[in-house]
């Protein structure tokens, strides 16, 4: 990018703390009127409003500097007050004390011999050097020196340093003044200072005690004009108002010879002020309020928490170029698109520069402007703005209707335009909370109709977006260098790969899933004009599948369908989601149809479902990407998931209630296995209640009850759904869904036909309600099933009203479950990320903190990156094996 | 072409070799400092990488055993901790092993392939005789994988690993009890124990320890129940009916016989406790022992009857309840719920080898700091694995290695990692900004912005990733070439 120069770099930010002196320098004015505008609305001088302190007002010139609010920009400057009386620091409270704790207040040496304070000095500067914390010393030093009675140099007794909170001292029970304090503490000779953790060329203890109080620009604290005309102003300057009133009273009260009382109290108001000034959440002293009774906002207050300026406006900025709207799904995007309507694609703009090669492409650009669309037209990208550097000054030209002709005229090499979004342009694309880093992709811009972002359902999962009314953002990327960076790493299909286990995390879903089980479930066979009809979902180009005749009618196997979209040299074998977990395998011929084998690109047998192309265990897409790279790997999961539908489409699936019907006998089995559960539970209580049951090791009576008693009844809706399943075959819909790992699962399933089970809170039966027992409806002391919240009744033949209510009590357990949960875990990931966010591989494979200190010697004690791994494994030695084996 | 230049970045030889001097220094100055604490030698971390690590670890462990012996002795003047030597490896390397382990060695040469590789071969090639012919390929094709699957210079590895390992969090229960392993046994699992994890809690809220056996105790019962009695913790009441007489201002404690004889206690055992309270006397009167008081009085009797309610006969303070459990190929294993390493360990029988807790800090104590590293990353692991979850060994190896880094065993928060931060703005932009920005202007501190949160706070391109290289276009010299 000619024209921009390599800018500068901030080498290191030194922090310490102003002198008296600084702060008289650095102001422009001493405030003195605790007034801020006069009668006309006209700032006083030497008021808070000072225009020397800067101006607010666009328009107007600082006094100071002579420059303008806003396109130059005058910084700011501060004033200062000179306070009547010395005041303490409220943060540095605690060093104050400590100084005065450790020294003598008639030398002000550290009562410490020098022997010590040498060895001492000796052990700080060696953990210095070795980049050591050097705190304890210090905790040392002070206790030490604070146990000891007499000086060692000049021998006066030094007394008790009592600290009332918040800031103010005793010694031996006698106040002292701030003044006393300071004067104690200018003793405190340089040499000392390092040993009381101040260094000095930072810092003095006696600056610790304010006698002048720097008065932060107008700029920092910008008063708000009301629509009445009123004027409102910062919570800054109220308090420094009230100090400056406070102070003006106090030294005219002292000028005059007022009682020593009056002018302590006044002393002791100023103090209030100015502590609040800096903090107005010190502990020991009430808040200053605003007159709505709001707490006011000062300087730690702004600057702390979550809504303070570090996390706020430091870490996390606002930034331009910037959409948010409802998402939506379309499946006949690819997985690296992204739908963006046209009345956002109008408003955002990427800079272009002109140059020869467009210059006529960007004349033509900014003419279209002039000539909106018609209805039915496709989209056409206009031009918002151009921009030339005349002299270094930027000159921004709207494109109107109007001038669009004019300014094509005009247009010369070295122009920049603003040109709205087009098909192809990059962007990042975000959805909040953004957990990982899949969390924010770039993906390739395409304008459309309507009004919300869409994109291809199988991006959802590293998102963890659904379409129940989610938001997400977009980005759009305006340098050439963050284009190419997002192209290159942002893009869906590089974050194909999961870094966090080593497996793919983008793959089919839901109805993809039940597609391609249809598609490859038993000999699943199709007329030659259904597979074009399939095959013309992904625009197939290549050849046909192989055509059988059977009973003479030429069919299509499902499963060479599907070999259509394998690379011709996959050679690949595994157990799919159908597997039964048999005792004795019988791998190559499951009875299930559950092993998996593809040869030479071609399915020989086995089901396809949620492990060979799901996200998080697609075996078939993680392959592929990592044999034929991420555009093979995108390809295949924009077509797989378009075949699945296509599928799904031509077979005709669906669900509904009647899914869930079982037959009568079925209803009876169940009814008799919970009749005897009941049964045994009946037993396990007499047993108890007769004192005759056997107490399992470690547990008490009750607890072993309550165990044997969940365990039955853990058994018993096992044994509902086993029966349930029975008898829902796989030419039931939402057995597929479960068996293929679309949607859904046995379990949620038995629950609809069989029985619900039993409601648990906090992983025991339900006990809680009235006393010695759940609900009005049962005998106090009821330990059986149905009063501790066995629900016996499957969700299609209904809940009654106990029923339904322990089921509440589980439910709702649940859901303040996920409150706590989210909120946990997101301050440990806050955590975690604060903690390592430094680290950084080296070149020579060591892993470091930015300061350079080692963690590892080698990443993660092999130099494998998890994302490449196959899901933890440096190298898949077994695929080698099989590679070498197989004639590789 | 084009000219290019780019800054060498002068920095990145130099603190290696700070970093060496400092672990050097390190193994003499630490004890120095905390004389108190245990002199544990605070190990500099050293990965083992190659075949040789593992031996290697071994040794370490051992060395560490017996500083502990020796101090000891130093100190209380207890009888030395009997010295187990490790058990040998039963099972020497099969031959065949050895000899297509020498070869992989062989055809290396000098490139480097991990020892988890190299034994992964070495055991398929055993087992299928046939591909022996084809090792050269085998090897060549592992070679060239594993080049490929290593991770690139200047990735922001941490970051991915406290992402990898925060984002799963939100898929966690919150349930606090379950039962791990042994079912007899509440164990705290799921987010609460991975913040516990993390937070290094200077004890679990549930802790526990696995005491494995040796020898002959592992495989007699009647040896491991013994143990185990010597383990588990029993208190006056477990044993004994204890009652008070009013009358008489004494105490009359009845043992019963059944438990008595199971926990393996006499009569005079019981006494012999009781007696070594102070302010009292006892003496056996048949079969119960009469407790007296020296200064009698009814408020005195009562507090005497709650303290021996609680007196201790015997056990380990801290474990409450042990199971004794058969585990296949190992014979008896107890279970303990409570932990208390320290003590377990000197008890005879017991496999000091083997024998873990959930209390990373005693370990950190007892072992050292290599194996509180391997407790973190174990403990973490398998309670992700737990909820199944999937997370990658090696994101949960950074972050022990973070909490290890620099001897003892910091927790990832604002007392510890964080907040012993170099960085002035990345600290008070973590918590506790005002305190940060104070003490650091009475310090005069300086933040060089090397840090990632420092660079993003001043809006400059942060030190990582594809903001670490410093290769810049000079458009300057690229016109003097046109000319």
């Amino acid at each position: 990018m000619a024209g921009r120069s390599i800018t500068k770099k901030i080498g290191a930010l030194e922090f310490s703390v102003l002198s008296p002196n600084e702060i008289r320098k650095m102001s422009a004015t001493k405030v003195i009127t605790a007034d801020t505008y006069d009668d006309d609305g006209f700032p006083i001088t030497m008021g808070l409003m000072d225009q020397r302190l800067s101006v607010i007002e666009p328009g107007l010139r600082c006094k100071t500097c002579g420059l303008k609010v806003g396109k130059d920009k005058c910084p700011g400057h501060f004033g200062h007050i000179d306070l009547a009386m010395p005041v303490i620091h409220v943060g540095f409270v605690k060093t104050i004390r400590n100084c005065l704790r450790a020294t003598c207040r008639k030398c002000g040496r550290i009562l410490l011999s020098d022997k010590e304070l040498e060895e001492h000095q000796k052990i700080i500067l060696k953990n210095a050097s070795e980049g050591r914390d050097n705190a304890y010393i210090f905790k040392i030093i002070i206790s030490s020196a604070t146990k000891t009675e007499g000086c060692p140099r000049c021998h006066a007794i030094s007394g008790k340093i009592d600290l009332d909170k918040p800031t103010s001292f005793r010694e031996n029970g006698k106040k002292l003044t701030p003044t006393e304090i300071r004067e104690w503490l200018e003793k405190i000779p340089d040499e000392d200072l390092p040993l009381l953790d101040i260094n000095i060329q930072s810092a003095r203890p006696e600056w610790m005690v304010l006698t002048v109080l720097p008065v932060p620009p107008v700029t920092v604290r910008p008063s708000v004009t009301l629509e009445s005309g009123e004027r409102s102003e910062d919570d800054l300057t109220h308090k420094l108002v009230d100090v400056i009133r406070i102070n003006q009273r106090l030294q005219e009260n002292r000028d005059a010879g007022a009682p020593q009382l009056i002018v302590e109290d006044l002393w002791e108001l100023l103090q209030y002020h100015v502590t609040t000034y800096l903090d107005n959440q010190t502990s020991g002293i009430p808040p200053a309020r605003h007159r709505s009774g709001r707490p006011l906002k000062t300087l730690a207050q702004r600057l702390k928490g979550k809504e303070g300026r570090f996390r706020s406006n430091l870490s996390g900025k606002r930034v331009n170029f910037s959409a948010r709207t409802v998402i939506s799904p379309d499946p006949n995007l690819s997985i690296n698109e992204i739908g963006v309507p046209v009345e956002i694609a109008r408003e955002l703009t990427i800079p272009v520069r002109v140059t020869t090669q467009n210059l006529e492409w960007c004349k033509k650009l900014i003419k279209q402007t002039a000539q909106p669309e018609k209805p039915g037209e496709d989209y056409r990208p206009y031009v918002n703005y151009v921009k030339r550097y005349r002299e270094g000054v930027e000159q921004r030209m709207k494109v109107t209707e109007k001038n669009a002709g004019d300014i094509a005229e005009k247009l010369e090499l070295g122009f920049t335009i603003e040109r709205q979004l087009m098909d192809g342009d990059i962007a990042l694309f975000n959805r909040q909370p953004s957990l990982h880093r899949m969390s924010m992709m770039a993906h390739r811009i395409k304008v459309m109709p309507n009004r919300s972002f869409r994109f291809n359902l199988s991006v959802c999962p590293p998102y963890n977006a659904d379409f129940d009314g989610d938001e997400m953002n977009l980005h759009l990327l305006q340098g050439e260098e963050a284009k190419a960076e997002a192209e290159i790493l942002m893009k869906v299909q590089e974050n194909l790969m999961s870094p966090r286990f080593g497996g793919v995390i983008i793959g089919g879903l839901h109805d993809h899933i039940s597609g391609c089980f249809l598609l490859t479930y038993k000999d699943k066979k199709f007329s030659k004009e259904k597979t074009s009809e399939m095959l013309a979902t992904f625009k197939y180009k290549g050849k046909f599948p192989e055509v059988h005749t059977l009973n003479g009618e030429s069919v299509v196997y499902g499963r060479d369908i599907f070999s259509v979209l394998l690379p011709k040299d996959l050679n690949i074998e595994y157990k799919s989601k159908a597997c039964y977990h048999c005792e004795v395998c019988q791998a190559p011929d499951c009875p299930h149809g559950a092993y998996v084998i593809v040869k030479n690109g071609k399915l020989k047998q086995g089901i396809i479902d949620e492990n060979s192309i799901g996200s998080f265990k697609g075996k078939i897409v993680e392959r592929i990407i990592r044999d034929h790279g991420t555009a093979a790997g995108r390809i295949f999961i924009d077509d797989v998931t378009r075949l699945g539908i296509a599928v799904v489409t031509v077979i005709g699936f669906t669900t509904s209630i009647d899914d869930e019907d079982i037959p009568t006998e079925a209803k009876r089995q169940i009814e008799e296995g919970l009749q005897k559960a009941q049964n045994k539970i009946n037993t396990l209580v007499l047993a108890y209640e007769r004192g005759e049951l056997e107490s399992l090791p470690g547990r008490s009576l009750e607890e072993t009850l309550e165990m044997e008693i969940m365990r039955v009844t853990g058994r018993a809706r096992d044994m509902a759904g086993e029966i349930a399943s029975k008898y829902l075959g796989l030419n039931n819909s939402a057995v597929i869904m479960a068996k293929s790992g679309a949607r859904g699962s046995m379990l949620n399933l038995s629950q609809m036909s069989g029985c619900v089970g039993q409601q648990a809170v906090r992983g025991e039966r339900i006990s809680r309600g009235y006393k010695y027992r759940t609900l009005p409806h049962f005998k106090k002391g009821d330990l059986g099933a149905s009063a501790k919240g066995f629900v016996a009744n499957s969700y299609k033949s209904g809940l009654n009203p106990t029923e339904y209510f322990f089921h509440s009590m589980g439910g709702r357990e649940g859901l303040v479950d996920t409150a706590v949960r989210t909120s946990r875990s997101g301050y440990m990931q806050r955590r975690l990320v604060n903690a390592l966010e430094d680290l950084k591989v080296e070149s020579d494979g060591t892993v470091r903190h930015t300061g350079g200190e080692i963690i590892q010697f080698q990443y993660g004690d092999d130099g494998v990156d998890p994302t490449r791994s196959t899901t933890g494994k440096a190298v898949d030695i077994d695929r080698i094996i099989y590679d070498v084996s197989h004639g590789g | 072409m084009m000219v290019m230049f780019s800054k060498k970045k002068s920095a990145q030889k130099k603190p290696v070799t700070q970093k060496k001097s400092r672990i050097i220094a390190s193994n003499k100055k630490r004890p120095a400092l905390k004389t108190s604490v245990k002199a544990k030698i605070s190990k500099p971390k050293k990965k083992p990488t190659h075949a040789k690590g593992v031996s290697e670890k071994k040794k370490v462990k051992r060395k560490t055993q017996m500083v502990v012996a020796e101090k000891k002795i130093e100190k209380k003047k207890e009888p030395e901790r009997t010295f187990v030597p490790p058990p040998k490896k039963t099972e020497e390397e099969p031959k065949e092993f050895k000899a297509i382990r020498a070869s992989i060695h062989k055809l290396l040469k000098k490139d480097f392939l991990p020892i988890s590789i190299i034994d992964g071969i070495v055991e398929r090639v055993a087992q299928d005789k046939k591909i022996e012919a084809k090792l050269k390929s085998i090897v060549q094709k592992a070679l060239e994988e594993y080049t490929k699957n290593c991770i690139d210079p200047t990735e922001a590895c941490g970051m991915i690993s406290a992402q990898s390992i925060g984002e799963p969090g939100t898929q966690m229960t919150m349930r606090t009890f379950h039962y791990a392993g042994v079912a007899e046994i509440n164990v705290t699992l799921g987010l609460p124990r991975l913040i516990e994890i993390v937070d290094a809690r200077s004890t679990p809220s549930t802790p526990m320890m696995n005491i494995y056996l040796r020898d002959e105790y592992r495989i007699n019962s009647d040896l491991a129940k013994e143990i185990a009695n010597k383990i588990e913790i029993t208190k006056l009441t477990d044993v004994a009916d204890i009652e008070m007489d009013l009358v008489n201002i004494t105490i009359a404690i009845k043992p019963n016989k059944k438990t008595m004889e199971k926990k393996g206690i006499v009569i005079n055992d019981l006494l012999e406790r009781v007696q070594s309270v102070r302010k009292l006397s006892a003496k056996i009167e048949k079969d119960t022992i009469k407790v007296m008081l020296d200064e009698p009085g009814y408020k005195v009797l009562q507090n005497t009857n709650e303290m021996l309610k609680n007196l201790k006969i015997k056990g380990i303070d801290g474990i409450k309840r042990v199971i004794i459990r058969k585990e296949p190929n190992e014979g008896y294993v107890i279970y303990s719920e409570g932990s208390n390493l320290k003590e377990v360990l000197d008890i005879e029988g017991v496999d000091p080898y083997r024998t873990t807790t959930n209390d990373i800090h005693a370990i950190a104590r007892e072992l050292g700091i290599e194996a509180a590293r391997n407790t973190i990353i174990q403990e973490a692991y398998s309670t992700l694995s737990e909820q199944g979850l999937n997370v990658d060994m090696r994101h949960i190896m950074l972050v022990a290695d973070v909490m290890t880094a620099d001897g003892t065993v910091r927790a990832i928060g604002r007392h510890g990692v964080s907040g012993e931060k170099s960085s002035v703005l990345s600290r008070a932009a973590f918590e506790i900004t005002v305190n940060h920005l104070l003490l650091a202007s009475q310090r005069g501190e300086s933040d060089k912005l090397n840090g990632v949160a420092e660079n993003i706070i001043v809006g400059q391109p942060v030190n990582l990733g594809t903001g670490a290289i410093e290769l810049v276009m000079n458009p300057k010299k690229r016109k003097q070439k046109e000319k």
